[in-house]
């Protein structure tokens, strides 16, 4: 099958080889989780929820009493692919995209600022269109940052792929399932750091850096619209909360520019008439 | 919308947009300046000895983020504050939590912070209200002092060697809490006042804005009336007397309705937002279940939006 046009060199949905999906970020979908989000890429949908920093439920899992415990569930909703099918939990897949995840954020989450605590995050696929893996990763990371914990950068992940000798980004189901190489990568945006590596097939050693790259660009390009999409909810949030305080406290400031000017009065009155009290 | 699932209509939708759109442009410019999310640079003007305050970190030199926030600057000190996060306890802090566990001489409780709080037994009045040593009995009777899942109202006392909070009710209005709704609210809406009980005469009932972000909205009680209860245990006639009144049920449902709206709204709760809330939901004619519809949520926006500009145009004109 021909995944990518030999005349017009678009792939089979359209796209262009450096193309992605569209993107769509939402945050605060989840209503009794401390943070939640929502992230889409083109009809992939993963939802995410955190849980946390809270008191280690097992109190047997704790590792160490100086740093927050992580945890993370990921799991594919039975309705999320085109056959219905009721998954296991806790079959293989999803108990390695479980570490996988765990270990991307942990990698983040500045863990010594919350020690003798938890942290769990639920990741659910909606719809499976292909880059389930990456799109689970930006929404936990979406999620982390809605719940407010600190953390060292952004994360971002984006998968990428080598189709009739094509470096292919973003791929989706169809050209998942082609059997070619799948690179995963995730990485901390602003650091440029790598996270997360995961591919599946051979490459050749300067395709694989191609590839790379290409996923690597995809990352970024993810990491400026989730920053674009906290930043928004971060201003409304605090539009709404009340006006600034300066408005409150303009008032105890000239009262102190008040008296700082009697004071300067009394050193005058002083210096003029001696200083006997 | 976080925490009422609303179908707005059309104009509904409309009108709403348009509150809070007027909200957003109320706000001062610097609000938005100085909003941050994770891993932005938080612009300092080459002072060499700033401080680095919560929710900042230090990458090859540069100030950075790493919370969404805003940026908030005290002579040195840069700090991000954040939002929808998790309580921060500070000692002296009026909390209302839950106790979940009962341990040796201490009750565990749940507070909205990363870890159970902790309030012995040793720092809290003793129902007859004698200060004496807590015997062996005393601690046998804890259970009759709090259960689990009873509400508690206390203080932040601080945090002990091992970083566990440890919080005290050495106080008459301290303690347990009966006879109303425990609403859960995000701890950034409740800022520390010097107040953070509210007796509502009007109402009968009293409000307390737990820092935690637990509010309480129950039967006005009289500060040491609850002893008494509990000494000579009630009688049913003593029970019957001490019903709740429907009309201050009726009120403390319609001030609990209050809250949830500006919650969702992400108001900044304040008594008297809370009690002009509840008031506006009885002029307008708004059913108590109403009060959590499309149509006042609407209106409760467009208030506060008209309020501000008003509180705005006041300050621009005495300036």
């Amino acid at each position: 099958m021909e995944y990518v046009n030999p005349l017009t060199g678009f792939r089979v949905d359209g796209r262009r080889p450096n193309e992605m999906r569209q993107l769509k970020g939402e945050v605060g979908v989840v209503a009794r989780a401390d943070g939640s989000a929502m992230f889409e890429m083109g009809n992939t949908r993963v939802i995410a929820a955190v849980y946390g920093p809270r008191e280690v439920q097992i109190k047997g899992q704790q590792v160490s009493s100086e740093e927050a415990l992580v945890r993370c569930e990921y799991r594919m909703a039975d309705f999320s692919t085109g056959d219905r099918r009721r998954k296991p939990k806790g079959d293989r897949r999803s108990t390695e995209i479980s570490l996988v995840i765990r270990q991307t954020m942990e990698a983040s989450i500045l863990t010594h600022l919350m020690p003798r605590s938890q942290i769990d995050i639920f990741v659910q696929v909606l719809q499976a269109d292909g880059g389930t893996r990456a799109a689970c990763i930006n929404a936990a990371t979406l999620a982390l940052a809605d719940a407010g914990i600190p953390m060292r950068d952004i994360v971002t992940s984006c998968s990428a792929g080598y189709l009739c000798s094509t470096p292919l980004l973003d791929l989706n189901y169809i050209e998942d399932s082609a059997g070619g190489p799948d690179v995963t990568v995730g990485i901390l945006a602003k650091m440029d750091k790598v996270t997360l590596l995961q591919m599946d097939a051979k490459l050749p050693m300067d395709t694989f850096e191609t590839v790379m790259e290409l996923a690597i660009e995809g990352c970024k390009a993810i990491a400026k619209y989730i920053r674009e999409v906290l930043l928004e909810n971060t201003k409304r949030l605090e539009c709404q909360r009340c006006l600034r305080p300066d408005f409150v406290s303009g008032h105890f400031l000239q009262q102190t520019y008040m008296y700082r000017a009697i004071f300067v009065e009394i050193k005058a009155y002083k210096a003029a008439f001696g200083s006997e009290d | 919308m976080r925490d009422l699932q609303l179908s707005l209509n059309q104009t509904q939708k409309v009108r709403l947009d348009a509150a809070l759109h007027e909200l957003q442009t109320i706000a001062p410019a610097s609000t938005s300046a100085a909003a941050v999310s994770v891993a932005d640079t938080i612009p300092v003007n080459d002072e060499d000895n700033i401080l680095k305050g919560h929710g900042t970190s230090d990458q090859d030199g540069e100030v950075v983020a790493t919370l969404c926030g805003v940026v908030e600057r005290v002579n040195k000190l840069v700090y991000v504050r954040t939002l929808r996060a998790r309580y921060k306890p500070e000692v002296g802090d009026i909390i209302v939590g839950r106790v979940i566990e009962l341990a040796p001489k201490r009750w565990r409780l749940e507070i909205n912070f990363s870890q159970d709080a902790v309030l012995m037994l040793s720092s809290m009045n003793l129902p007859d209200g004698i200060q004496r040593r807590r015997t062996a009995v005393d601690e046998l009777n804890m259970r009759s002092i709090f259960e689990e899942n009873d509400v508690i109202c206390a203080e932040v006392r601080g945090f002990q060697h091992d970083g566990s909070l440890h919080l005290q009710a050495r106080s008459q209005k301290y303690g347990k809490l009966e006879r109303g709704q425990l609403l859960i609210v995000p701890a950034y809406l409740v800022k520390r006042r010097k107040q953070h009980f509210h007796h509502l005469e009007q109402y009968d009932a009293d409000l307390i804005l737990g820092c935690n972000g637990f509010i309480w909205v129950g039967e006005h009680v009289v500060v040491g009336q609850n002893i008494n209860i509990m000494e000579d245990k009630p009688s049913l006639s003593a029970e019957v007397e001490n019903f709740t009144p429907l009309e201050t049920r009726r009120h403390i449902c319609r001030l609990g309705n209050a809250v949830r709206v500006l919650s969702a709204l992400g108001f900044t709760l304040t008594a008297e937002l809370i009690i002009e809330t509840a008031e506006a939901s009885v002029s307008s004619n708004f059913e108590i279940n109403d009060m959590l519809g499309a149509e006042f949520y609407v209106q409760t926006a467009q208030r506060e939006a008209k309020r501000r500009a008003d509180l705005l145009r006041k300050k621009s004109g005495t300036m």
